[in-house]
């Protein structure tokens, strides 16, 4: 008797949770969350309600109407939209009844009125959902007989994304995206009623970083991207997911390819990562996997010119190389540097053939552009932890520009009221008008800037309230990160508990310093390792996918420590300025043709997927690695990238839980633990002088779009960076004596260059910028890597 | 005098309460002068003289009904906002463009003080700290006077900084918009407000007096409803709601338009005054023009479904006039006589109600734009029967289910009642529906006579045994 | 230069500074570019997004929702004559072939000299005057054919200029309001108490 009454009966004891609403959906009592909307409840039990313009991160408009459903709350059933309503105790939602049925008929057969019949023409044939909702809902054939609305077809509203006004159903997501997730609304809604249509403004294109996720989640085929237009239909597709490695913010992605090539990215709706959100670059940089310039064949110089030979050959002449320069001066006169752009596997084998086959300590996977590795052993935040906290503090470089999706995960934290941003700058970035205080400081005085802005009662109560994360990167290449990494020391003494998101930028910097790509005792860095190839003593320096040409910031130095090595080894996928003066070339397979696994700047693992064949005779780093290892004599022991996963998990501290099965198991990855040993950095000594009142200090720093050769090998991205000037705050310009748009020596201790001037307000007066690798003079020839800060001197023609 | 050069179409014959209209047989009705010489802002010294609390008591007691629709009482309104959230706004809606609607912009040019004055009391009451006054785009005398009287009235220190030395300070501005009727529904005035396209954002259950302009509660009242306020103060609740009947005390300014001897706009007694006593009433419009039979009559502006000469009989009465099957709205009457062409009568107001669409829904932008189209085909001679069933298949995606109309005799057919079902966001959608329903279903005869009439073609060719 | 002019920008500044958020003025300045031009400049809106704050884009789809803007010259005149039900039941369609005779254009169009544009029009808020119609937003009420052609004879011959201004002139007389007597605008967040005179019943 009393196993019946447990049975049926709730038990009164057991405490309701004040989170829970309880609700009938279809005649089946389910439990919503307190909020949620009808439509999300409904779709979380099971029931998929359709729609065209909800869009879970975004909110609500109820425009479209076609989630109209009845719903009663005690005043007998009423026709609701349920994307706009959220649940209530004892709510009755009836997606089935005959009404809600013949409500959705009709508002799909008034889309229809006006829609042109392009379905076998159109990009989204086959995964729309109009066309789907019209087979499933719709009625047979349209009894519109008058004239539809006539657009002129596809008109290309930026660089990357057509519009076809006549597909398009005025949902208004793009627009939506456009304002409320990417902040730049540069599309609207013109005109009224029956006429209204989406455009931009004249002569302002809708040139967001964001721009291709409004593809993406246009319902129709009314926005299309340039990349992908026509290229296949969906229903030849074959897809896989991964994670973008183009930044180190690590997006998940489903990799569409047809006929072993890739089509397209579509962002991936990660909750703890991208929301579903890519930029532009990491979207549309695929197509440089495919260009005509990759490396497809091993390259062995041969009276100074490089020759195509197989592997087994140009492996051979690898290990030579490395043997004769270890037989000269000892292990460490070899240097690997590099390594950030690949997989945990590829950096994992090379970091195991340089420390113990090879035997150097000379091995750093950043490029002088980074971050301190030890700053992975403060406690670490993640994005979500960052998005959320009370007070996010940004001694970082422009988020926006260099990690786009992390940037649309703060400026959400900002608008939606969660957290306060507190910026020091020595830029206005994307985030400044987001941010509670903005900062701008002048390079070198970061500390006297932090300490000033701790004096300050209101941010010192913030600050006080505890939940702070601060987000630490490199604002600025043309100094040294000392005076950053002080301030950010006093930050952390003013608030502790504080924790750390660092801004690493390469797709897999954190990854590759947690399994080993940083010195051995007494090694080098790669500051270090250029300094003693231009000094003679490297014998054999080793570019695992390195351009230092490109990336270090010191030109100059740059230019002098290839010089100065007297042999080089480059892996790579393209012949860059660096791995073109190479004496062996190892091809190797780009983004999308190789398994793995990568580590984004929270230090989430999450897999990268071989969706198509590797070009050419490309091999992966990890299988060169290996390849070389036995070409030396020796064996790394690994058939397959499977057996370094499982090696990583066994033998590096913080991932002894990322195997492949929890990988597996887990969509949005698997979070790697602080890392254990203790891991010795020395930062530059040396503050920085006084500015001389005729000079300015010199900021230079990243943009979204430059040269990086994915970027410039991908011929939808190739001509959108803007190009090397020098960029003044316009207060400054007459005091230097010149005007927007002339052209002007910039001098700087090191060399003298020859810019344009742009007049730029977001430039901290007092300092010059310049963007860093963007068509045009190079302003690494200006900087000097030793020098706490650098000040040039505008001079005119 | 009845009428006044100076007030087009007002007509003040007979010996009725005048609330809201006293002034308008003044010329210079208008002035500070002659508002301050024929008692005005004494309302609002009578409000600063009492508690916001008082007052607002007192505008709830007298049951003022909302007069740009809706008829929801002011006072009530008010009581809504969330306690303790501030600032609280007033916005104040001018846009009057409702089809058949004529009182605000009269109120407007003709006493435009009795207005403000009114703006003041609310915002008194109900603690609103600043006044956004939306008038209508294509109202440019309204605009002109309501900017000379506020710019009178702020000089005289009956708006600003501490109004005549008082704790109580507000700022009335003058907006003005742009030529859109849409935005006369609040949410969508809002928007317009903010800079926005004037799209409607319905969210339940947040209401503007909740979640209003800039997110902030914010009280919306029509022109007239406000205008109604100097007269309780200097009055009484009780003085109030002995005009009119217990359900709409008061009194309400109707214009009655199209085929009467004698349009106008008039103030009438609330809840007793009946549509005969409006149309052939000596005092009113003294009957239909060159005597002729009265076909139709919409019986509160474009929105309303129609009334036929069965329903004169009923009072201006909101409860009565709703299970009757149609609406007060915004005190607007049209009359069509004998004469009138049904058809194209209703492709008139569908077509203002398509062509006013904002676009923003589905049902509204492509269904109210289909409607009109088959409804002008078909206005023209040029519709098919299977026209007639689109129409009231698009209008059951609009407004699924039963619809409202008006009883008739004449057709055997018993009144259908107020509400009804929508999937739109605003009324718009439904409203350019409403005149469809109403014609086809009260003059169907009038639209088949006008159908093609198309041959039929015959199934066989064979003789047939009629001996053809 | 079809940008707000300077003393145009000082007033579209002054106008902003009666809102509690900047954004809220966009119509209002619009009306201003529009008086200034007679129409609205690509330029004007391009100003007005960077005195409201808003991106032009956004200005553009907020100009374009209403009627009352026009992104093309039209005419000295814009005769708008209301075709909706009062006035449609009093003749307002035999006007508007009148005045398309009388002018030598279509309704929409504009007449060659720049001095009429004609425009079918919706509900004026003068139903029982009907027919009526506007020109530039003055009324004309209860209006015979006859009526029709002696006002458009008496506007063409600039008898009518003292009532009637050009085209983006809407009202002549504009509110301001004076510096010591104004509360001023206070942006929405930063207010977090009731009004000082709410508290004036507490103390009974
Ligand atoms: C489509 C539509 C148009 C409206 N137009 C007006 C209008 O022009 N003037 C007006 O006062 N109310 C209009 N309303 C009603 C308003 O939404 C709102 O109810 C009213 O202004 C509230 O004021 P009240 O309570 O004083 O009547 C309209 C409503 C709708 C749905
Ligand atoms: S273009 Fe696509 S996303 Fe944008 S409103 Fe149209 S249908 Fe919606
Ligand atoms: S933000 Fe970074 S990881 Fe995300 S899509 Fe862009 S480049 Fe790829
Ligand atoms: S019903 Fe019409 S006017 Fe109202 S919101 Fe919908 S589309 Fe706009
Ligand atoms: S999905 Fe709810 S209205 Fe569009
Ligand atoms: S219908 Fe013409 S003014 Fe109202």
């Amino acid at each position: 008797m009393t196993d019946t009454k447990s049975g049926t009966e709730p038990e009164a004891a057991v405490p309701v949770d004040p989170n829970v609403v309880s609700v009938t959906l279809n005649g089946r009592a389910i439990e919503a969350q307190k909020g949620e909307l009808v439509i999300a409840a409904a779709q979380r039990h099971g029931v998929y309600i359709p729609r065209f313009c909800y869009h879970e991160r975004m909110s609500s408009v109820g425009m479209c109407r076609m989630c109209i459903c009845e719903v009663d709350t005690g005043r007998g059933p009423q026709l609701t939209p349920t994307c706009m309503v959220a649940v209530a105790p004892n709510m009755v939602i009836d997606t089935e009844s005959e009404m809600t049925k013949n409500v959705q008929q009709g508002i799909l057969e008034l889309l229809l009125a006006n829609h042109p019949l392009d379905c076998p023409v159109c990009d989204k044939g086959g995964e729309c959902p109009l066309q789907d909702q019209a087979f499933s809902h719709g009625p047979g054939e349209s009894r519109y007989i008058e004239e539809k609305r006539h657009f002129e077809k596809p008109i290309p509203i930026s660089d990357l994304v057509y519009l076809d006004r006549e597909r398009c159903i005025l949902c208004d997501r793009c627009t939506r995206f456009a304002d409320e997730v990417a902040g730049d609304a540069l599309i609207s809604f013109t005109s009224r009623g029956n006429e209204t249509h989406i455009t931009t403004f004249p002569d302002e294109p809708f040139s967001s970083y964001f721009s291709g996720n409004t593809v993406q989640i246009c319902p129709v085929g009314a926005l299309t991207a340039k990349p992908y237009r026509f290229k296949a239909r969906p229903w030849d597709l074959a897809q896989q997911e991964s994670t973008c490695t183009t930044c180190s913010v690590g997006c998940r992605i489903v990799i569409d390819s047809s006929r072993d090539e890739v089509l397209r990215y579509m962002g991936v709706d990660s909750e703890p990562v991208n929301h579903g959100w890519l930029c532009d670059r990491g979207r549309f940089n695929f197509e440089s996997t495919k260009s005509a310039d990759r490396v497809l064949q091993p390259l062995v110089r041969e009276h100074d010119e490089l020759h195509e030979v197989s592997w087994n050959e140009a492996l051979a002449a690898a290990a030579s190389i490395i043997e004769e320069a270890k037989a000269a001066g000892g292990a460490a006169g070899v240097a690997v540097i590099g390594g950030a752009r690949g997989t945990n596997e590829d950096a994992y084998a090379w970091a195991r053939l340089a420390h113990e086959v090879i035997g150097t300590p000379n091995v750093y996977s950043q490029m002088g552009d980074g971050l301190p590795a030890d700053l992975l052993r403060l406690d670490r935040a993640t994005i979500d932890e960052t998005a959320s906290a009370t007070t996010i503090v940004l001694l970082a470089p422009d988020l926006k520009e260099e990690l786009p999706v992390l940037y649309l995960r703060l400026r959400e934290a900002a608008e939606k009221k969660r957290s306060r941003i507190i910026e020091f700058t020595p830029k206005q970035t994307g985030l400044t008008r987001h941010a509670w205080r903005s900062i701008s400081y002048e390079p070198g005085s970061q500390v006297a800037a932090v300490n000033e802005a701790l004096a300050d009662a209101e941010i010192a109560a913030q600050l006080a309230k505890g939940d702070v994360v601060v987000v630490f990167g490199r604002a600025n290449l043309a100094e040294t990160i000392t005076a950053s990494v002080q301030a950010l020391h006093r930050l952390l003494a003013a608030a502790p508990g504080t924790k750390l998101l660092p801004a690493f930028r390469r797709g897999n910097s954190v990854g590759a310093l947690q399994v080993g790509l940083r010195p051995g005792a007494g090694g080098l860095d790669t500051r270090g390792v250029l300094q003693a190839a231009a000094d003679g003593k490297i014998d054999c320096l080793v570019l695992v996918g390195a351009d230092p040409l490109a990336d270090f910031p010191d030109t100059e130095l740059a230019r002098r420590g290839l010089a100065g090595a007297r042999r080089t080894i480059a892996v790579d996928t393209f012949l860059t300025g660096s791995s073109a003066r190479a004496d062996v070339v190892l091809p190797a397979c780009a983004f999308g043709e190789k398994d793995g696994t990568t580590t984004n700047l929270e230090g989430r693992v999450s897999n990268v997927v071989r969706q198509v064949s590797p070009a050419g005779n490309t091999r992966p780093d990890w299988m060169i690695a290996s390849g070389l290892a036995t070409a030396l004599g020796s064996d790394l022991g690994y058939a397959n990238v499977g057996e370094i996963t499982l090696d990583i998990a066994i033998n590096v501290p913080g991932f002894d839980h990322v195997t492949s099965a929890a990988l597996a198991a887990s969509a949005d990855g698997v979070l790697s633990g602080t890392p254990t040993a203790i891991w010795p950095v020395t930062l530059l000594e040396g503050t920085a002088p006084e500015r001389n009142s005729y000079d300015l200090r010199l900021v230079i720093s990243r943009t979204l779009y430059d040269q990086a050769v994915g970027t410039a090998t991908s011929p939808s991205l190739a001509h959108l960076p803007r190009g090397s000037a020098v960029h003044l705050h316009p207060l400054d310009l007459a005091r230097v004596g010149t005007a927007d748009g002339v052209e002007v020596k910039v001098r700087s201790a090191r060399a003298t260059i020859v810019l344009p001037v742009v007049a730029d307000a977001s430039v901290v007066r007092g300092t010059a910028w310049l963007p860093w690798n963007n068509p045009g003079p190079n302003p690494g020839e200006l900087i000097d890597c030793f020098a706490a800060v650098n000040d040039v001197r505008i001079e005119n023609l | 005098m009845s009428s006044y050069t100076w007030a087009p179409g007002f007509i003040d014959d007979g010996d009725r309460p005048q609330i809201v209209t006293s002034r308008f047989q003044y010329e210079d009705g208008h002035t500070l002068e002659r508002y301050l010489a024929t008692g005005g802002y004494a309302g609002l010294k009578a409000a600063l003289a009492r508690t916001p609390v008082q007052v607002h008591d007192e505008v709830k007691a007298a049951t003022v009904l909302g007069r740009g629709g809706a008829g929801f009482p002011a006072g009530t309104k008010w009581g809504l906002t969330p306690v303790e959230v501030w600032p609280r706004y007033l916005v104040v809606n001018g846009d009057e463009s409702e089809p058949g609607t004529y009182k605000d912009r009269l109120l407007m040019e003709r006493d435009p003080h009795q207005l403000i004055e009114g703006c003041l009391i609310a915002c008194y009451a109900a603690g609103l700290s600043q006044c956004f006054l939306y008038i209508r785009g294509e109202m440019a005398l309204a605009q002109e006077r309501v900017a000379t009287a506020l710019n009178d009235a702020y000089a005289a220190g009956y708006i600003g900084r501490n109004i005549l030395g008082s704790k109580f300070s507000v700022d009335v501005v003058l907006h003005w918009g742009a030529g859109a009727y849409v935005v006369g529904e609040e949410t969508a005035l809002i928007e317009s407000l903010e800079g926005n396209r004037g799209m409607p954002r319905l969210k339940p259950p947040f209401f503007p007096a909740a979640i209003g302009l800039y997110g902030k509660p914010t009280i919306v009242n029509n022109v007239e409803t406000l205008a109604n306020l100097p007269w309780l103060l200097t009055h009484s609740a009780a003085e109030y709601t002995a005009i009119g009947t217990a359900t709409s005390p008061g009194t309400r300014m109707v214009a009655v338009s199209g085929h009467v001897k004698r349009p106008g706009v008039f103030e009438i007694v609330n809840g007793t005054t009946t549509f005969r006593d409006l149309l052939y009433g000596a005092e009113f419009c003294q009957g239909i023009r060159d005597g002729n039979e009265l076909k139709a009559f919409v019986p509160g502006g474009g929105s309303a479904p129609w009334f036929l000469p069965d329903q004169l009989d009923l009072p201006f009465e909101a409860k009565l006039v709703g299970a009757a099957g149609s609406m007060l709205g915004s005190g607007a009457v049209m009359v069509m006589d004998e004469t009138t062409d049904i058809p194209t009568a209703a492709h008139t107001l569908t077509r203002f109600y398509a062509h006013e669409s904002c676009g923003k829904c589905v049902p509204c932008r492509e269904g109210g734009t289909w409607l009109e189209r088959i409804m002008e085909r078909l206005a023209d001679g040029r519709g098919t029967e299977s026209d007639l069933a689109q129409l009231l298949e698009i209008g059951q995606t609009i407004c699924p289910g039963p619809f409202p109309h008006a009883a008739s005799e004449r057709l055997g057919l018993e009144a259908a009642p107020f509400p009804f079902k929508m999937t739109t966001i605003c009324f718009v959608g439904p409203s350019a529906y409403t005149s469809v329903h109403s014609a086809i279903t009260l003059f169907r005869s009038e639209f088949e006579a006008k159908l093609i009439k198309r041959k039929l073609i015959p199934v066989s060719v064979g003789a047939t045994d009629d001996g053809h | 230069m079809s940008r707000l002019n300077d003393a145009n920008e000082v007033l579209a500044k002054e106008i902003i500074g009666r809102y509690p958020k900047a954004r809220s003025a966009t119509i209002p300045l619009l009306h201003v570019a529009q008086q200034q031009n007679g129409y609205i400049t690509n330029e004007a809106i391009a100003h007005i997004a960077e005195l409201v704050g808003a991106t032009s884009a956004e200005v553009l789809g907020t100009c374009t929702f209403y009627e009352m803007f026009k992104m093309q010259p039209v005419g000295k005149y814009l005769i708008n004559i209301c075709t909706t039900m009062s006035c449609a039941l009093l003749g307002a369609e035999q006007l508007v072939q009148h005045a398309e005779q009388h002018l030598g254009i279509k309704a929409g169009g504009t007449t060659p000299d720049g001095l009429f544009t004609l425009e079918r029009a919706e509900c004026q808020a003068a139903c029982t005057e009907a027919p009526c119609l506007q020109a530039n937003y003055r009324y004309r009420y209860r209006v015979t054919p006859a009526q029709l052609d002696q006002f458009l004879d008496d506007l063409a011959d600039g008898r009518l200029d003292a009532e009637i201004p050009p085209h983006g002139v809407v009202a002549r007389v504009r509110q301001s309001i004076p510096v010591d007597r104004g509360v001023g605008a206070v942006a929405p967040d930063e207010v977090h108490e009731a009004p000082a005179w709410m508290s004036l019943g507490e103390k009974s």
